[in-house]
């Protein structure tokens, strides 16, 4: 059956070429447009686009110019928000695909808010563009005590540990963990990230993590550099 | 015989309201208030630059200067431009635990991490400060992202108007949460002001 033709004002987006397509849905994310980021999703798969390669030409991109924004004051957090739920919808079409892929992840992290904070909106936003940029995630959620964290420490054999805080009466918590896994021996095991608004990166030193992170995007950064520095130490230990 | 020295309040304008009735209210006429905008709180990565510039914009009035804020999600920022220029502020990390006392505050985090708190300035402007500030006026779905995690309402009050209780069950039953309602009066902040006014001060207030 012959697909509807846009009524008149509406835009189709299958008229426009490779380049304008990946500029449109960069806007449509821009400007938190669920439906038209999946279509467009749709529209690259089609034309054989590969699904490592839309995730990282329209969706990543996409959120990567919206976090810069955000951090330039431009946008502000309902925009962001709208902007992540198009990014997901468009990374819900990609996942089974990439999953078929078979392709490695290039490194794991265990995320969760600390026991007694249950603001998520940061630390959902660190674990889709972590996901976004090849990271296998396993999300513990919020309010997680230093057992839950250990057990998925345990469990999963992660790269990263990262954690979360919104509130100043919360963040110290992030220092009880760690202590924990120095007490444990653990601590040089993985590379601890934190992050949330009241944080800064004196804080992330004083408490022993690894890296502070500003936001998602620095989040990525942040692990992709110490991850290839780890790796790149035990190669020359051997 | 020479006029008192005037004496500056820097305060956060979320507090304006209060602290203009304990002003009236004890006589503190030789403090002058200026306020900075409540919004800032929705980027409190801003305040301490926007209080230190009040500070050098009107130190050459005044003696002595207080800030009436807590530490309201600086994360240590505010007090490290506080240190430098010499001026104290209200104790503690936000106006929920001043006015409510940190220990009574803790006891209500401890009891329910998922707790959302309005004092009666959060609640007169809750439209234009949660609501439109935070794009669920234009985007209801935006309203399960920012509260999902909330279990209840706390509604630290401090001189409610006669219908301030009918409007929190309205917040309550709009964000789906259960409704607890906790008159603390001003708390730290009238103690706080207080002290800095060099006066006594009336702590109780009516309900």
């Amino acid at each position: 059956m012959p697909e509807a033709a846009p009524s008149e004002g509406e835009f189709d987006l299958r008229s426009l070429a490779d380049a304008e397509l990946i500029e449109q849905v960069h806007d449509d994310m821009y400007n938190g447009l669920k439906a038209e980021v999946e279509e467009a999703t749709h529209i690259f798969l089609e034309r054989g686009w590969k699904p490592d390669k839309v995730l990282n030409d329209a969706l990543v991109e996409g959120m990567r110019i919206v976090g810069i924004d955000f951090r330039d004051g431009i946008l502000f957090v309902p925009e962001v928000l709208l902007a992540a739920n198009a990014m997901k919808g468009g990374m819900a079409i990609l996942r089974p695909l990439l999953a078929e892929t078979g392709a490695e992840p290039i490194g794991k992290i265990v995320i969760g808010t600390v026991k007694g904070d249950i603001h998520d909106i940061g630390k959902n936003l660190v674990g889709m563009m972590m996901e976004g940029a090849g990271f296998e995630v396993i999300d513990l959620g919020i309010n997680n005590p230093v057992e839950k964290y250990l057990a998925a420490l345990e469990q999963h054999q992660p790269d990263f540990l990262g954690m979360s805080a919104l509130l100043t009466t919360t963040m110290p918590y992030m220092k009880v963990v760690i202590d924990t896994l120095k007490d444990k021996n653990l601590r040089d095991k993985y590379i601890v990230l934190v992050g949330g608004a009241p944080l800064n990166e004196e804080f992330g030193k004083a408490i022993g993590a690894d890296a502070y992170c500003r936001d998602a995007a620095i989040a990525v950064e942040t692990a992709k550099r110490l991850l290839s520095e780890r790796r790149g130490a035990l190669a020359r230990a051997h | 015989m020479d006029a008192p020295a005037r004496k500056l309040v820097i305060a956060c304008g979320a507090l304006a309201h209060e602290i203009a009735a304990l002003r009236q209210a004890n006589g503190w006429s030789t403090l002058d208030v200026v306020c900075l905008s409540p919004e800032l709180h929705n980027r409190p990565e801003k305040i301490a630059g926007a209080v230190r510039e009040k500070i050098h914009e009107r130190r050459k009035d005044y003696s002595e200067i207080f800030v009436a804020y807590a530490d309201c999600g600086t994360g240590g920022a505010l007090d490290k431009v506080l240190a430098e220029e010499g001026v104290e502020r209200i104790a503690g990390a936000h106006c929920y635990e001043f006015f409510a006392t940190p220990a009574a505050f803790a006891a209500l985090a401890d009891a329910e991490p998922g707790t959302f708190y309005l004092t009666d300035f959060l609640l007169r402007h809750f439209d234009r400060l949660v609501i439109r500030a935070l794009g669920i006026d234009r985007h209801p779905e935006l309203q399960k992202t920012y509260f999902g995690n909330y279990r209840r309402l706390v509604y630290l009050s401090q001189a409610p108007k006669p219908d301030a209780e009918a409007r929190a069950r309205a917040v309550a039953e709009r964000l789906g949460l259960e409704l607890v309602i906790r008159h603390t009066g001003y708390g730290g902040l009238g103690s706080s002001l207080a002290n800095f006014a060099g006066r006594p001060w009336m702590p109780s207030w009516p309900a």
